[in-house]
């Protein structure tokens, strides 16, 4: 199972890319945990420095931005076949 | 792999003619703005010339139009320029610089860099983390919100590129002072200490370069979420201004907000902290007051308090620094606008 991490202390952009992940999971179809990370000291172990923080099975895919559906679609595939 | 390029490569021509016509478009508006809000106001309404009530209209309805459009060119343009920048880069250039030159790049990378008080936390804590002094950060942090683009956009377009220009100058100065007096006074262990505990184990840092059909497309987001957040205010702000344009009489406000009431820059400072979300709003306002003959330093150092003593990047900023760091850093700044504003009364 995939573990997804939205990192941020709950900004509005935060909760979109939250609410991404959780949409373009349900439109895979597969199983996955999504945690928002809150924790200043949690987040900045993750050495980012602009939040929404995106990080999928501990990977760092992106920070600072909102990524597209499109794109958090092509991270999950990458990290299920590495898997 | 080929075919994807190629693709890539169609939709940023796209993208450039869009943001081409679509500048041709901003132009010929803009143009056109001042005959048209006089035959609003005069052919169509049918106000005489020289009536209170049509100066008034004809002003209102030049103004708004005129300041929605800079807004949203110069926010577009401005969002796509701060796309070349990234937080991670500016800690990357403001490693290992000394006081003064170090100061002076935060600030000015304050300017261009993407910012929201919302990320003040991550960015504090990475820049000390990686060794960056704290007057250095604090330089950074105090001109990234002070000189930003809605600020700098409606002086520009009520004052012209010379009280703008005055305006990012003298913030700057603002921030790189103060960022080497906190700098100075050794306040280290005025950050709250876990913020030293933090031990980053991950430099899997990533970097991201968007293609400028991207960047377009982001940038036009930013803009329409801007200006959508501010256009009421605007409005509002330019009807109270065209009230005072028409019915204040001349020079007078000289005797409460002019040079000679040296009260007026601490009162107009205090004014202007609760005021932080309606910067927008109040410029057309203090444009009006002061061609009625309040003076321009008190202006520029009532905006810096309202949109750089941004009370909720204070309560953000309050969970990595200890209250006497909150309180020497408030004092700081607000000692700086308010000679600021001084300097600017007397010099102007």
């Amino acid at each position: 199972m995939l573990t997804i991490k939205v990192l941020g202390s709950g900004c509005a952009n935060c909760k979109h890319v939250e609410q991404i992940a959780h949409k373009v999971i349900t439109d895979m179809g597969i199983e996955a945990e999504v945690i928002k990370v809150t924790d200043y000291a949690e987040i900045m172990a993750y050495n980012i420095m602009s939040t929404p923080g995106l990080v999928i099975n501990e990977k760092i895919v992106s920070t600072g931005r909102i990524p597209t559906p499109a794109e958090v679609t092509t991270w999950l595939t990458n990290a299920l076949e590495t898997v | 792999m080929l075919a994807q390029k190629l693709h890539l490569h169609d939709k940023n021509i796209l993208a450039w003619l869009a943001v081409l016509c679509a500048a041709l478009i901003w132009f010929a508006l803009y143009n056109i703005v001042q005959p048209f809000a006089n035959w609003l106001a005069y052919d169509l309404l049918g106000f005489a010339n020289a009536s209170r009530l049509g100066e008034s209209l004809a002003f209102f309805f030049y103004d708004v139009p005129k300041i929605i459009l800079l807004l949203s060119g110069m926010i577009f343009l401005i969002t796509t320029l701060r796309s070349f920048f990234s937080p991670e880069q500016t800690r990357a250039w403001l490693g290992g610089k000394r006081e003064g030159l170090g100061n002076l790049l935060a600030a000015s990378l304050g300017v261009v860099t993407p910012f929201c008080s919302c990320s003040a936390v991550p960015l504090f804590i990475g820049f000390v983390e990686s060794g960056i002094p704290l007057g250095v950060t604090f330089s950074f942090l105090i001109a990234a919100p002070m000189i930003n683009e809605v600020a700098l956009v409606m002086l520009f377009g009520l004052f012209g590129w010379k009280v703008a220009g005055l305006y990012m100058l003298s913030g700057i100065t603002i921030a790189v002072i103060a960022g080497i007096v906190i700098g100075r006074m050794k306040l280290e262990n005025q950050v709250e200490d876990f913020v030293w505990q933090i031990k980053a184990n991950q430099a899997q840092g990533i970097t991201y370069k968007p293609a400028w059909a991207e960047r377009f497309t982001n940038a036009w987001q930013s803009t329409k979420e801007i200006v959508g957040k501010v256009w009421l205010y605007v409005i509002i702000g330019i009807a109270v201004g065209a009230g005072i344009h028409g019915y204040v009489p001349e020079s007078a406000l000289v005797d409460i907000m002019g040079k000679n009431a040296w009260w007026s820059v601490p009162a107009a400072v205090i004014l202007g902290v609760p005021l932080y979300s309606n910067a927008a709003g109040i410029m057309p306002i203090a444009g009006a007051l002061i061609e009625k003959g309040a003076a321009l330093g008190t202006v520029l150092a009532f905006m810096m308090a309202v949109v750089g003593l941004s009370l909720p990047e204070t309560i953000i900023l309050r969970r990595v620094l200890k209250p006497k760091l909150i309180a020497i850093f408030v004092a700081t700044l607000t000692t700086g606008i308010v000679i600021t504003g001084y300097l600017f009364n007397i010099i102007l």
